[in-house]
């Protein structure tokens, strides 16, 4: 089905179903109760995982395929971003047309970035990348203001044209994001007892859009494109003598990515529409590395996977604060209370930075491969014992 | 004239940080093969070991003073510093004065026990890495180290002031006043620049190490313990970067980010200079300074606003592309 193997078709249901069913995952604990803090059930933060995963998707098929370390894709997400806002100011509220021109005018950024600075590789690559990034965000800082609106971002007013909308609701006030007249920000409320689920329409939008990019991803990853594009990593001087070009193909690997991030900036607009310059800014770049490495690089899940680590993180784990750890080892002698505490309260809070660093830190060093890899080696772990009961001489191995 | 003047100064100032950090970047990178991301978090620390040093001068203890009543009628507290306690109120104050000139010895030793404990403990798992590994896992140890930063100081800038002698303004050049401290850190950072240059070129200590930047692996058959020496010159650009960081304390007040803002900037310098080239670093880092404090003059601001912003990265970007190895690079290094 969908042109997929039956081992891809199932990741892409697997992922479907988790994604639909997220409101219920992603809310396993009643409300009241105490662990309700560790819900992240609840629309705003859903958003961000399924739009950041589509970022590290898009991101992955650049590094993970080709090995280009690019540090500055902020870039594009953040000029997708105002792409999208323009759209709302003269156009309409809807956000098709929006995410379509933030991908187009992403795609057109990035292919003009790519065409300079795939001119190099290596490191000299990560750093024409990382200068043009930084060239941008300066831009839309001071100079490009007019455009950009500076310092205060990008934001809508009631004084907009919107040509094919409505500048103000009848109330006055300023139209809201919509997808042919259902607003992104309606959600209905479903109580079971204890437990409270709510469905917005705005995630449910930005996990569709995931859905199809993850699809599109895994399509890319089966071509013969995505084949060469493997190519490139594995060997560029190779590649030449056989008599291929890798210029373009590396080239669209990085438009394609680059209109990834358009579009996860896009849809960042659609759901709260504004738009910054700190979008841009080399730290959010970094952000998306951290993703793609933490989940795996080169792995169809593993960008997915590390999106919503460190949103999770980034939103429950800045939540706890002394006070809740206190509470928690209440049950411990006061000494190794506090010491325990005194530990923690570096990685929690204020402090979830230094968690993700740390845990990053681990992640490369010992596990390249990610998170993935870690499930794959903890699975082998398990498998070892009953292969070797089956028949060792059976197992083939592929030659190099 | 004097406009004019006063730019090349402003360059050479904004210079001389450039070139201290892009020069210890450039020894890691020349010795030990390794692109370093955590540069900036040691430059960093370099600037909070001042403030630690001005902390513990500054301990006091409290006595009260029934002679004099604060607002709410209680006997006023009055702080005295221990030093002052111990070497009298001149000496004490002085003492707590030059807090800043005096992290430069608290610093050394400190700055060469991380650089020597990142090295042993980190960055020696990851030589036969590929670089994208090593940038990885030393943009990740940058974040730890600002993390923990954060933690104890704050988020907020500390300020370090200079001594009073030297917080003034001096006279340069007839009808040219420029304050002192910027004079102060230019000279400095020529001392630093001319000292590890000298270093490598006039010890055995220096040869060794050259040799090693040129044949590691003969250097190795020749019976010499190079992985020793590669790991003391990892701490001493450790230590470069740190002194960079503590005298640059009185110019911009050490906030927890302020390595990252240098680390991108000081990329780019080595990589106009070309990677593995020291000379190629301090130039490049003075020659961008002085283009940075040009372009942001008022007259060149109004004919292509914006450029002060972005002139670094053009340049970089312009020599990246047509000068590929950089300014001074040697062929084979990093290509």
């Amino acid at each position: 089905m969908f042109g997929l193997e039956k081992k891809d078709l199932n990741l892409l249901i697997i992922v479907a179903l988790l994604t639909m069913l997220a409101p219920f995952i992603l809310n396993p604990f009643p409300t009241d109760s105490a662990l309700a803090q560790f819900n992240a059930g609840y629309p705003d933060l859903m958003q961000r995982f399924v739009i950041y995963g589509i970022f590290a998707i898009g991101f992955n098929i650049l590094f993970g395929l080709t090995g280009y370390l690019s540090f500055g894709h902020a870039a594009f997400l953040g000029v997708g971003s105002y792409s999208a806002v323009w759209m709302f100011k003269l156009l309409s509220m809807n956000v098709l047309p929006a995410l379509v021109l933030s991908v187009i005018i992403a795609g057109a950024f990035s292919w003009l970035i790519g065409f300079i600075s795939l001119r190099r590789t290596g490191i000299y690559f990560s750093i024409l990348t990382l200068a043009f990034a930084q060239m941008s965000f300066a831009l839309a800082y001071s100079v490009l203001t007019p455009i950009t609106n500076g310092e205060t971002g990008l934001q809508i007013t009631l004084d907009d044209p919107r040509i094919l909308g409505m500048s103000a609701t009848a109330d006055g006030s300023i139209p809201v994001t919509n997808i042919f007249g259902l607003e992104m920000r309606a959600a209905t409320d479903l109580v079971i007892g204890p437990w409270s689920f709510t469905f917005s329409v705005g995630y449910y939008l930005c996990a569709l859009v995931m859905l199809v990019a993850f699809y599109l991803s895994i399509r890319i990853f089966r071509s013969p494109f995505g084949m060469m594009l493997r190519a490139i990593k594995s060997n560029q001087t190779r590649m030449n003598y056989t008599g291929l070009n890798p210029k373009p193909y590396t080239l669209a690997a990085f438009v394609i990515s680059g209109m990834y991030a358009g579009l996860a900036g896009g849809l960042l607009a659609c759901m709260d529409p504004l738009a910054g310059a700190e979008r841009m800014q080399w730290t959010a770049s970094g952000e998306v590395v951290l993703m793609t490495i933490l989940g795996g690089a080169g792995t169809l899940i593993g960008p997915v996977l590390g999106a919503g680590m460190i949103k999770y993180f980034e939103n429950i784990f800045s939540k706890i604060n002394e006070a809740t750890l206190h509470s928690w080892f209440d049950v411990l002698p006061d000494p190794m209370e506090n010491g325990l505490v005194w530990v923690l309260e570096h990685f929690v809070g204020a402090g979830w930075h230094l968690t993700l660093g740390v845990i990053f830190m681990l992640v490369v060093t010992f596990l390249p491969g990610g998170l993935v890899e870690g499930g794959q080696r903890i699975g082998r772990l398990f498998n070892r014992t009953k292969a070797a009961k089956d028949d060792e001489s059976a197992a083939t191995k592929p030659a190099e | 004239m004097d406009a004019i003047l006063l730019q090349i100064f402003n360059g050479l100032d904004k210079g001389s940080a450039y070139a201290l950090i892009a020069l210890g970047l450039t020894l890691i990178f020349g010795t030990l093969g390794v692109v370093n991301f955590a540069h900036g978090a040691l430059f960093m620390i370099g600037a909070f070991c001042s403030v630690t040093l001005q902390r513990l001068l500054t301990l006091s203890h409290e006595t009260l003073d029934p002679t004099k009543l604060d607002f709410l009628g209680n006997p006023s507290k009055i702080k005295t510093p221990y030093i002052v306690e111990w070497f009298g109120a001149d000496a004490g104050n002085t003492i707590i004065d030059w807090s800043v000139p005096l992290a430069i010895l608290f610093a050394i030793p400190i700055m060469l026990a991380i650089g020597y404990v990142m090295e042993r403990g980190l960055i020696k798992h990851f030589y036969k890495r590929p670089h994208a590994d090593q940038i990885l896992v030393t943009f990740g140890l940058a974040i730890v180290l600002q993390e923990l930063v954060k933690h104890y100081y704050g988020a907020n800038p500390i300020q370090t002031p200079a001594p009073d002698a030297l917080s003034g303004v001096m006279q340069i050049l007839p009808g040219v006043v420029y304050p002192a401290w910027r004079v102060v850190y230019f000279c400095f950072s020529l001392a630093i620049i001319g000292g590890v240059f000298a270093f490598l070129q006039f010890t055995t200590f220096g040869m060794v190490v050259r040799a090693g930047m040129a044949d590691r692996e003969t250097v190795g058959l020749l019976g010499i313990d190079i992985d020793r020496r590669f790991t003391l010159m990892f701490g001493i650009a450790a230590s470069v970067a740190g002194l960079a960081g503590v005298m640059y304390g009185p110019i911009n007040a050490p906030n927890y980010h302020m390595g990252m803002d240098f680390l991108v900037l000081s990329f780019v310098v080595v990589v106009v200079g070309g990677m593995g080239s020291l000379p190629g670093a301090v130039l490049a880092g003075f020659l961008l300074g002085i283009l940075e404090s040009f372009a942001s003059m008022r007259e060149i601001i109004t004919l292509i606003p914006g450029i002060n912003q972005i002139i670094i990265y053009l340049v970089a970007i312009v020599i990246l592309l047509v000068r590929p190895r950089g300014l001074m690079g040697r062929k084979g290094v990093m290509e």
